[in-house]
């Protein structure tokens, strides 16, 4: 009869082919539908010469993987969040593998759980992580709350603890982790410091209430429980096969589930309990509105019926969802009763509550048709209701074919829908992803339209990171294999897929998939983990980021050698002018080497020079220049060798001067020297300067009046200018003497500038008459133009008047 | 707490404070503040002399360990932190007392149509040293003016580096969210230059008047130090230059022959409006103090600063012989009397003018000239030498390997010379672009170039600067800034067809892409727009000209460079100065 729900579910018929009981064997299984970790024969035959397998099965019971268990004891299993594998050792070793048997990583417990060996051991979640527990045979707790980050910490001792407690359990609260354990009729909390007793004495059920009392995580990982009416766990007795704590969802009530022998028990906070009997061993899963219980032949799960199922199915139940699905079956038989029903839900004005209830139900159904026809009637409802939202209608649809199309044996995770919430779809196409069912997880991501930068593009970046772990095809065939999936998908960093590769010890692939990458400079970071740092450096360079090249270039300074660090950046003219740049501040002296390594003798004088500068003395100096001058020679660099060589005589000189003279003349150019020599009146020594160093006459002329005049010298400035034929004329002496207020001086010259220049002298000198007359004679109008600009009307009225008549004849002309 | 920080203090932009250049010469300047402790302290900003500034932060940091204080150090970074500064923190041993910031400072805009990066070191970092760590800032410069004014339609440049900085961005752009796409586009047109394609220009006496006050006063982010001699009183004032100065904006473009007559012009007036205080009734008064006083008074202030500018300018161009030097400059653009310039710059040498101007002389003669004969060359240089001290000779090696003062190679004719420069061109197409060296010090072409864009306007009578014919205008009617005169084609016939001899002699390395998804649609107003870029700076002379352009062809000019510059600081870029 379909309509019917019961809290026992069955999942799936196991597939595996269990012949072994399963209190034989070493079990795991992750919550959320997760995967199964089986140790076969391990309890029993413990010679160590005989190699078990370690196992993994999907939830339906499909292998998954399988590997021979080669290492030592194995004392527990468990399931980290992420669905790895830990394996703990005896010895307080603890193995990691992936959900494929693949040996990730080993971490170890600790000296002390190595000295003592490890009697039993638990895996729990706290909201760090996945932590372990281990008892050790000294009756110790050692826990670690991270595995990821891990911090190792011993817990007090527990006081007149002589034998293992028959059953302990780890608490994680307010960030918290404690130890609960019983002991004969007792209690004990154990925390970081200290030990104090919970319940001095309980009864029956008792320890089990206490349990779900001063818990309040929904559900942990089972630990094995003594016998709950011999809670000192008397050897008589048999020992109870799994436990685990759930929350009932409806009545948010915690209840704590046994399972021994034969028998299963549910106890809640009342004294009441539940049983049911088992067909066979079996082993408990905690999950979160329930119990999966898993036994050789069957997977069931075990769970309180949501209030919505309940309300539709209950016999003759009134509810309005169940009327309104009666009302949708009557429709299908085309009999009137479905008007009636439908009139009835209709007058309670309960229509909406009706869809809504179907909607729900439908969502805890495993059957597909239950789920069908739950939702045609919800359907079916809508058509009777104005503007009832199609959200969460269409939400379910999608959500239940994403249920069911996990949840078919082939993939082997039984999630129900209040999982499936909680988990997320993400987490949920993580999962399918570690499970390499990476179609499944692509169709899935299409069929709810998820952004590709979230969906598609990172479950193919995922796939390409398994991918090129596949050994057997040639790097080419995967590159390519590669490229086609994945194209120019947007969100998907190529380096990223080549680090992996890289990771795996394909070197060649990882460059080759490095070629896909469009951004160069994410290139980068990879080749120079891969020691390419040539490449990495054209790629840096590429990229534009002088940055990244600086990077690469310092990096590569440390790598290689110095001979061929320079000869890469030889290469490369952008790293190299860089490198430059950055020695030029920081390291002259590599800057040298750098130079010299490919002969440009014109920049080693240069840095000479330059470092010449920084000589506080002369002799330094000079050696500076000194080899400067070496470098431009080998340079071919006449020029600025021949202005090295006079610098350095330059700079003897000066020194001779300044010891001779007392005076500073260091540092001052060949010009200021001999203007300070004849400014002080050392006109014999200026003499000799300007031959020794062939100082043209034209310099030396303006340079020796412009002196001589700041000195107020003119006698020697005439004698001077009737010493030969002056190179750069007489204006310039009218200029200078003008220019020092000395007009008298001034005047004496201007008779001697030539005729074309003569008149601009007398009109410098202010000699507007003789300016004048120039001007007539030379017959130029500009001229005459200039010597009328300046005469004023007042005084030089006769003046004026007979330039402009010598100037208007000469425009009649 | 306590900051050490890269160049300068940046305070908000616009609030008129003194926003110092980013320059290296900043560098030296900062200086540890030993006088604060506890909350506060010296702030600086960052860039540059990127290591040797991490050096100088390394020092204060040990000399303060070394006294036993202890303090919090932070250091900012703008506009971005180098890994080689982390290097030489580490190295100073320092890097775990410091932490780092980065501030993504990229736009500083100086006015309503000029935005500076205030990388005064990218001119000497890139085109010298062949340092390409600026490029990145400016393609992100570029993405922030695109996310902020939507895509532009259409993209031409010239010059290497305007190319890969161009090509940096479309990447930039291509990696990012394509957010900003969809947007409008309220610009139309992106030119990028690189200051390498024009020196002359930049080496130009700059004679409008903007240009003339940065080349007197040194302009500072927008803001001039007006001295004693120009206020007329015995303080300086700080005068901040934008557009909001109404006289300023007035004058700032126009020929300095022409400021003179509007100033006086101006000073009337407002005498005028001033004296129509005289038979107002008291209700007449009253409005006029209220509303009209202050602005007069305001505008008084600046007129009179301004006059002042001009009287201070008129006096220190005089004693400089600026017509001579106006005059030589003419001939050796129009390539007349090499000869008598070339005596002309001897004997400003051996006079001792000015080492800078000299050597802006002597780079305007080589760069004109495709190099100077051997002779004069080495002449020059030791003339050069003798008057302003041996340490030049770095100077000259620098000018050398940027391609500004080079030596003619013998027996070269100019032909032959261009033949090379094709034979180089199309080595480059073959895909050789990497090569980050300029030292293959290139042939300007000046004279070829200024024959094929007409670059000296035909002079039949005189050229009247008060209404400007040209963008000749700008250096008193003797040449066309080449730069804006390429910018000016370009933008006319929507491409570089046409140009090909022109590109060939500049060259090579232009670009013209459009944007295919701005539709290039002729009525919309942001095809108006064009934002030109100068990579390694602009001058105000520039400024002027394209905006003389914008006005004739009705389209309006923004300004994006990486500095203002004028000759005197590229040549200042230059000089190797004693260490």
């Amino acid at each position: 009869q379909t309509g019917y729900t019961e809290p026992w579910l069955e999942l799936y018929s196991m597939e595996w082919g269990l012949r072994e009981d399963l209190r034989d064997c070493v079990v795991a299984a992750a919550p959320y539908g997760g995967p199964i970790a089986l140790l076969r024969n391990s309890r029993r035959d413990k010679t160590p010469s005989a190699r078990p397998l370690l196992e993994i099965y999907s939830a339906s019971g499909l292998l998954l993987a399988s590997v021979p268990w080669k290492s030592g004891q194995l004392v527990h299993l468990g399931w980290t969040a992420g669905e790895d594998l830990l394996c703990i050792q005896e010895d307080g070793t603890v193995l990691v593998y992936n959900l494929f048997c693949e040996f990730k990583r080993h971490f170890s417990m600790g000296n002390e759980v190595l000295q003592n060996h490890v009697l039993e051991a638990q895996v729990f979640h706290t909201e760090f992580g996945t932590g372990v527990a281990i008892l050790t045979g000294a009756l110790r707790f050692s826990l670690a709350t991270n595995i990821d980050d891990l911090k190792l910490r011993r817990l007090p001792e527990v006081p007149g603890l002589q034998k293992p407690p028959p059953c302990w359990t780890v608490l994680a609260q307010d960030r918290v982790t404690m130890v609960l354990l019983a002991m004969g009729q007792e209690l004990f909390l154990l925390d970081n410091t200290s030990c104090s007793v919970l319940v001095r004495h309980f009864g029956n059920l008792g320890w089990a209430c206490a349990v779900s009392a001063v818990t309040t995580c929904p559900w942990q990982p089972r630990g094995p429980l003594g016998c709950p009416w011999c809670p000192q766990g008397c050897p008589g007795c048999a020992q109870a096969w799994g436990s685990c704590r759930c929350t009932r969802p409806r009545s948010r009530q915690r209840a704590v589930v046994l399972a021994w022998e034969r028998q299963l028990m549910v106890v809640g906070n009342s004294s009441e309990s539940i049983r049911f009997v088992l067909d066979e061993d079996s082993y408990l899963v905690p999950e979160l509105d329930g119990v999966r219980i898993l036994s050789r032949s069957s997977h069931e799960f075990l769970h309180e019926i949501p209030e919505a199922s309940q309300e539709i199915f209950r016999i003759a139940s009134m509810a309005p969802g169940a009327l309104l699905l009666e009302a949708q079956k009557e429709y299908e038989k085309e009999s009137q009763k479905a008007d009636e029903y439908l009139r009835e839900i209709r007058e309670q004005q309960l229509l909406p509550e009706a869809v809504g209830q179907c909607i729900e139900a439908a969502g805890y159904e495993h059957e597909p048709d239950t789920q069908k026809s739950l939702l045609r009637a919800a359907s079916f409802g809508k058509c009777f209701l104005d503007k009832f939202p199609p959200e969460g209608f269409v939400r379910m649809c999608q959500d239940l074919r994403v249920l069911n199309a996990i949840r078919d044996y082939q993939i082997g995770i039984p999630l129900t829908f209040t999982q499936y919430k909680q988990l997320t779809i993400e987490v949920l196409l993580d999962r399918l992803v570690l499970r390499r069912l990476y179609p499944l997880a692509i169709r899935i991501c299409e069929f709810l339209r998820l952004p590709e930068m979230q969906g598609v593009s990172r479950i193919l970046a995922h796939w390409a990171c398994y991918k090129v772990q596949q050994k057997d095809k040639s790097d080419e065939e995967v590159a390519q294999a590669i490229n086609q999936k994945l194209g120019d998908t947007a969100g998907i960093s190529y380096s990223d897929i080549a680090t992996r590769a890289y990771d795996c010890g394909r070197a060649e692939l990882a460059i080759k998939l490095l070629e896909y990458e469009p951004r160069s400079g994410e290139q980068v970071p990879l080749l120079l983990k891969m020691k390419r740092s040539k490449l990495a450096l054209g790629k840096a360079i590429e990229s534009g980021d002088t940055d990244l090249v600086y990077t690469v270039v310092l990096h590569l300074k440390n790598e290689l050698n110095r001979g061929s660090f320079f000869m890469t950046l030889q290469n490369q003219p952008v790293a190299l002018s860089l490198y430059r740049q950055f020695c030029r501040h920081q390291e002259r002296e590599t800057l040298k080497d750098l130079y010299n390594q490919d002969d440009n003798h014109q920049e080693l004088g240069n840095l000479h020079v330059l470092g010449g500068y920084c000589q506080r003395r002369i002799e330094g100096r000079v050696a500076a220049l000194q080899n400067a001058l070496d470098e431009f020679y080998k340079a071919k660099n006449d020029f600025a060798a021949k202005a090295t060589e006079e610098q350095i005589k330059l700079l003897r000189l000066q020194r001779h001067l300044q010891e001779e003279l007392d005076k500073p003349y260091l540092d001052l150019s060949l010009h200021d020297t001999v203007a300070t020599l004849i400014l002080d009146g050392h006109h014999k020594r200026a003499e000799q300067l300007y031959r020794d160093f062939r100082i043209p006459d034209k310099r030396y002329w303006w340079l020796k009046i412009n002196a001589l005049a700041t000195r107020g010298d003119w006698e020697e400035m005439e004698k001077f200018s009737k010493s030969k034929k002056s190179p750069i004329g007489y204006l310039p002496f009218v200029e200078v003497a003008v220019k020092h207020h000395n007009r008298y001086e001034a005047k004496k010259y201007a008779p001697r500038v030539p005729p074309e220049q003569r008149v601009k002298a007398f009109v410098l000198v202010g000699d507007l008459e003789q300016a004048a007359e120039a001007a007539i004679e030379r017959k130029n109008e500009a001229e005459m133009s200039l010597v009328l600009s300046r005469c004023s009307p007042g005084t030089d009225g006769a003046l004026a008047e007979r330039l402009n008549r010598a100037r208007a004849q000469l425009l009649k002309k | 707490m306590r900051f050490i920080a890269g160049e300068c203090g940046w305070p908000p932009a616009g609030a008129g404070a003194p926003l110092e250049g980013r320059g290296a010469s900043a560098a030296p300047g900062i200086t540890p503040v030993p006088g604060v402790s506890g909350p506060g302290g010296a702030v600086a900003g960052a860039g540059a002399a990127v290591q040797g500034l991490c050096g100088v932060s390394a020092d204060i940091v040990n000399a303060d360990k070394m006294s036993g204080r202890s303090r919090k150090y932070k250091i900012i970074f703008s506009p971005q932190k180098f890994y080689a500064c982390e290097m030489v923190l580490e190295e100073e041993g320092v890097f775990g007392d410091v932490t780092c910031d980065e501030w993504s400072f990229y736009l500083l805009p100086l006015d309503e149509d000029i935005i500076s990066m205030e990388l005064p070191e990218f001119f000497r970092d890139y085109f010298l040293e062949g340092d390409h760590r600026w490029i990145n800032p400016v393609a992100r410069a570029l993405q922030l003016l695109n996310s902020l004014y939507g895509p532009f339609g259409k993209s031409y440049g010239i010059g290497r580096c305007a190319k890969m900085s161009y090509e940096l961005w479309r990447d930039l752009e291509e990696e990012s969210d394509t957010e900003g796409q969809g947007r409008k586009p309220e610009i139309g047109h992106v030119f990028l230059m690189d200051r390498d394609t024009d020196y002359v220009t930049a080496l130009c006496s700059q004679v409008v008047y903007e240009g003339l006050v940065d080349d007197t006063f040194r302009i500072k982010c927008g803001s001039v130090d007006f001295g004693p001699d120009v206020t007329s009183s015995d303080k300086s004032i700080k005068v901040l230059l934008n557009s909001q100065d109404k006289v300023f904006s007035q004058i700032r473009n126009e020929h300095f022959s022409s400021v003179f007559g509007f100033l006086s012009q101006k000073s009337r007036n407002l005498q005028a409006q001033y004296d129509r205080r005289r038979g107002m009734d008291i209700k007449q008064m009253k409005d006029f103090v209220s509303q009209e006083l202050k602005g007069l008074k305001q505008e008084h202030r600046l007129l009179s600063l301004h006059i002042g500018a001009c009287e201070s300018i008129m006096k220190k161009k005089t004693k400089q012989d600026f017509q001579e030097t106006i005059k030589a400059e003419h001939s050796l653009l129009e390539g007349f009397d090499i000869r008598e310039s070339t005596s002309f710059i001897e004997e400003h040498i051996d006079r001792q003018v000015s080492p800078v101007e000299s050597l802006r002389l002597m780079c305007l003669l080589s760069i004109t000239e495709n190099g100077l004969v051997p002779k004069d060359y080495r002449s020059l240089k030791t003339q050069y030498l003798q008057s302003y001290g041996p340490e030049h000779l770095l100077t000259f090696h620098n000018l050398k390997r940027i391609g500004l003062l080079t030596e003619q190679a013998a027996g070269e004719t100019l032909t032959a010379v261009e033949s090379k420069v094709s034979k180089l061109v199309t080595d480059r197409a073959a895909g050789k672009i990497t090569d980050a060296f300029n030292s293959l010090a290139r042939k300007s072409n000046f004279r070829a170039i200024s024959k094929k864009l007409g670059l000296i306007p035909r002079l039949d009578g005189e050229y009247d600067l008060k209404m400007p014919r040209d963008m000749a205008y700008v250096f008193g009617g003797a040449y066309v800034p080449l730069s804006c005169k390429i910018i000016e084609q370009v933008l006319e016939r929507r491409g570089w067809q046409g140009l090909e001899e022109v590109v060939r002699l500049l060259n090579g390395n232009e670009f013209c892409v459009s944007d295919s998804a701005v539709e290039d649609n002729p009525a919309w107003e942001c095809q108006r727009v064009i934002l030109a870029v100068f990579l390694g700076g602009c001058t105000f002379s520039e400024i002027a000209a394209l905006r003389f352009l914008g006005k004739e062809r009705g389209c309006k000019f923004i300004f994006l460079t990486t500095a203002i510059t004028n000759s005197a600081r590229m040549m200042e870029a230059m000089i190797e100065a004693k260490a």
